[in-house]
């Protein structure tokens, strides 16, 4: 299968360090530019640059090492393991998050509102919250009509079956066009390999806009933002990271159309394309839970 | 392509030339045994760091009053000292002996994935030196101690943002790590070195390897949400945004029971490498060993809110925390009388690797026994946050992760180097940290069972007594490990001058393919795999 069966060992590994230097670069700046210093965005996008060289240098590297065939099958295998390894300890980031959701929704928002041993607390705290879902907070950020203040007033939350259905739909094909791409590529059929990851990356990046587009509206129309209480929050912060997921999953795809489109992989040896492949699932799998979760319950 | 054909053919020669020379061969290697080095140094030099800190609180706390520094300060040392301890000192050690020990002990040429090795110890580089740079902020260092509650650590000043980057960085260094060690203990065995041929540290660290993997991304998790509650307008954990502050211990502890786990595990696993070389007895219970680790892990999932019974939790949270948390102590249990046993009618003998080993059975299981005490949640109303709790993981950390971390340093130095260390120092130095560290610690266990809490600079004079001695211990306990840091530049550079053979302890070579190698072994080890594998452990 590979001209090799020697392990294979490299030596001098330059682009780890830069990599490194490049990460902490950015986020010294991002820091930085948190802090109010004005040196953080240079600092950002100079780590920026530098990650994306070692980005660049790195999977270069990788790609013309693959081709010249360097790495044995038990190679390929220690990648494969360390890609799903990889993948599980994305699981887990975005299992926080949805754990978030989980408590706040079923636990904390209804001890707010003096269910079970919180009675007391929404006596001395904010008698007139009541626990609903969606919910700002006892904060509040709605007015009523005479412009008093109104204390956890209901959100409107975003909708299920506009966009947000459309989008999975979105992705779901994406899963399909791949895996249509997968087949081609294991058939030896490139027209059929080129022209479903061509399908899968414009699916991706469809999604990505029309997610924006629901970012603006919410931001423009719906007054819900990133501010607006634990509904925002969790929100947010669950669709955005996905939404940066999809983002580097399709960027990744994209790569891997560059080199089928070079003709780099063979029906036994194409790693880059499956390690994709997974994580484009992943992000799949994340969204239906999203759906489900954020979006229609 | 043919550039890179040239290039392969390098490779061949270095195999034949060893390492590159200067300060590049470090920071461009990818051999695990280099990393393992770097680890290790690192890991060191950390412990003094994080040692010195130890020194200022426990001179702080010498007398009652405020002698030496301002209580801020003195908070953020408490804070800084377990961070650097735990993401400085003993993970990294831990890491480095996995990256030294496993590819000898499996029969493999190397880690699985070499370039991701070099990444992982530069980016824990990298976070500590994020870290420590917190110091020197305006507001000082992040002071609201390690496990970093809100809403008081959202009092930090300038510090913050460095603070929550500085734990990216270390969990991306670990997830690497840990993903390392997995790839090659599945795909880089020797053929007949079956799963339950391994040897225990390698089991140990397999399992390690996937709680790392399990709990550094909700560590991450938990504080990106701090960072965008301060920056960012989110109220996760604020209750007037509909959000709560307890729901982010729920989330810190459950990356950090299973954290304190991933600093006992490898632990447990040299014990049982060395007490069996000693006891001239294979391991007993090797297969009751690989389920009690299992279990141990499997709990360290489900019982996290134990550090968290007097937060008003409902009862019924209680009741399961308490109970899951006491089950905790039949595996470990089961480890305590697999060493004892192992020692059993053995023909043993006290080098300063046993030596330490020992004192671990002996003092981690009082660190077990407070660990019950505390479990159960009525009583814990009263240990929870004094200096009891202090001296409970202290005991399973100092004496019992730290004490093994040098029981391997004496026990693999001279496989390393070639060089035999100073026995009779070794035994001074093992002495002094036994007796010290009882004095060290052993009455902040009275000091906590009387009241004192935890985390502050000054305290009411009833206390003053305990605290005295204590510190008294700090100090000795402290300036005993000087001896340590002199045996291993002393064994480095010749040590005693006397050879050490292949298998350095009688009849090492039974127990462990490492003591089948040269000491030193050379660069590249078992580019080809072994035939024979040791089975003494079974
Ligand atoms: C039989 C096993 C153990 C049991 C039942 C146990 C139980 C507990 C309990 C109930 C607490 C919380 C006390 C409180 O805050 O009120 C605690 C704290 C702690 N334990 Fe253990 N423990 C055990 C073993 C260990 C081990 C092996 C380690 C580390 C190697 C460890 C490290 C810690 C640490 C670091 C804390 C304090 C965390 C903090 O609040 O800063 N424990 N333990
Ligand atoms: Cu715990």
């Amino acid at each position: 299968m590979s001209t090799t069966d020697a392990y294979y060992i490299p030596h001098k590994a330059t682009w780890p360090v830069i990599g490194t230097v490049g990460l902490v670069t950015m986020l010294a700046g991002f820091a930085n530019y948190l802090n109010g210093s004005s040196i953080g965005p240079t600092l950002m996008v100079a780590g920026l640059v530098i990650f994306i060289i070692m980005l660049t240098g790195w999977f270069t590297l990788q790609a013309t090492e693959s081709e010249s065939g360097m790495y044995s099958t038990q190679v390929g295998i220690s990648y494969r393991m360390g890609m799903m390894w990889f993948i599980f300890s994305e699981i887990m980031f975005f299992g926080v998050f949805f754990g978030t959701l989980y408590y706040t929704r079923y636990l904390s928002v209804p001890w707010l509102g003096g269910e079970g041993t919180g009675a007391a607390t929404k006596e001395l705290l904010w008698p007139t919250f009541e626990a609903t879902w969606p919910t700002n907070g006892p904060k509040g950020l709605g007015l009523d009509a005479s412009g008093a203040r109104v204390f956890g007033a209901e959100l409107e939350p975003m909708g299920a079956w506009g966009l947000p259905f459309l989008n999975t739909l979105i992705l779901l094909t994406s899963g399909v066009s791949v895996t249509w791409a997968h087949h081609g590529l294991l058939a030896k059929n490139r027209d059929q390999l080129i022209k479903g990851l061509i399908a899968t990356v414009a699916l991706g990046f469809l999604f990505v806009s029309f997610q924006a587009y629901e970012y603006h509206e919410a931001y423009t129309e719906m007054g819900l933002t990133l501010g607006s209480g634990i509904y925002g929050s969790t929100f947010f912060m669950l669709t955005g990271f996905h939404g940066l997921h999809v983002c580097i999953g399709a960027i990744i795809l994209s790569v891997v159309l560059f080199r089928s489109w070079k003709g780099h992989f063979k029906p036994e040896n194409h790693f880059a394309f499956e390690a994709a492949a997974w994580y484009w699932h992943f992000v799949d799998v994340v969204w239906l839970g999203l759906f489900i979760f954020v979006y229609l319950m | 392509m043919s550039a890179v054909v040239a290039e392969h053919d390098d490779h061949h020669d270095d195999h034949a030339h060893g390492p590159a020379k200067g300060l590049l061969r470090w920071v461009t290697t990818t051999n695990h045994k280099d990393i393992g080095t770097l680890y290790l140094l690192f890991g060191l030099a950390m412990f003094f760091v994080g040692g010195g800190m130890a020194m200022i609180i426990r001179a702080e706390l010498f007398e009652p009053g405020l002698q030496f520094v301002q209580p801020q300060f003195f908070n953020s040392m408490a804070t800084m000292h377990a961070l650097v301890m735990i993401f400085g000192a003993v993970m990294p050690a831990f890491v480095g002996l996995a990256n030294w020990m496993i590819p000898m002990m499996i029969g493999a040429p190397d880690m699985a994935l070499p370039r991701m090795n070099n990444m992982s110890f530069w980016m824990l580089v990298a976070g500590v030196l994020l870290l420590a740079s917190t110091l020197f902020m305006e507001g000082g260092g992040p002071a609201g101690g390690w496990t970093m509650y809100p809403p008081l650590i959202l009092q930090t000043g300038k510090a913050l943002p460095f603070a929550v980057f500085a734990v990216h960085l270390l969990g991306i260094s670990s997830i690497m790590g840990a993903i390392n060690i997995i790839a090659t203990i599945f795909n880089m065995r020797a053929s007949g070195m079956t799963l339950m041929k391994m040897p225990m540290f390698v089991w140990t660290w397999l399992i390690t390897g996937f709680l790392l993997i399990a709990i550094m991304p909700v560590l991450a998790g938990a504080v990106t949400m701090l960072l965008t509650d301060k920056f960012f307008g989110t109220s996760f954990f604020d209750a007037a945004g509909g959000g709560d502050p307890v729901l982010y211990q729920h989330i810190f502890w459950f990356f950090g029971h299973p954290e304190v786990y991933v600093m006992i595990l490898p632990t447990f696993g040299v014990a049982s490498t060395i007490i069996p070389v000693f006891a001239r007895k294979p391991l007993f219970g090797y297969s009751s060993m690989v389920y009690a680790t299992a279990s141990i892990a499997f709990l360290s999932f489900i019982v996290w809110a134990h550090h968290m019974f007097t937060v008003g939790m409902p009862v019924a949270g209680e009741l399961y925390f308490m109970y899951a948390t006491m089950l905790i102590a039949i595996p470990t249990g089961v480890k305590v009388f697999n060493w004892t046993a192992t020692m059993w009618k053995g023909s043993m003998t006290f080098e300063t690797p046993m030596l330490f080993s020992i004192a671990f059975v002996v003092l981690f299981t009082m660190g077990g026994f407070t660990g019950l005490m505390m479990a159960v949640a009525p009583s814990d109303f009263q240990y929870h946050d004094t200096y009891f709790i202090v001296a409970h993981f202290h005991y399973t950390l100092v004496p019992a992760s730290v004490f093994i971390l040098m029981a391997a340093g004496y026990y693999w130095l001279p496989k390393w180097t070639g060089h035999m260390y100073n026995e009779k120092i070794g035994q001074l130095h093992f002495w002094l940290s036994a007796i010290s560290v009882n004095i060290l610690f052993f009455p902040q266990h009275f000091l906590g069972l009387a009241g004192m809490p935890r985390r502050i600079p000054d305290y009411a004079v009833q206390f003053a007594d305990w605290n005295m001695i204590s510190s008294i211990g700090g100090f000795i306990f402290g300036a005993s490990q000087l001896l340590f840091l002199y045996i291993v530049i002393d064994t480095i550079k010749g040590g005693t001058g006397e050879k050490v053979t292949d298998e350095v302890w009688e009849d090492a070579h039974k127990h462990g393919l490492e003591w089948t190698l040269p000491s030193p072994p050379p660069y590249h080890t078992f580019t080809t795999p072994p035939a024979v594998i040791p089975t003494e452990h079974i």
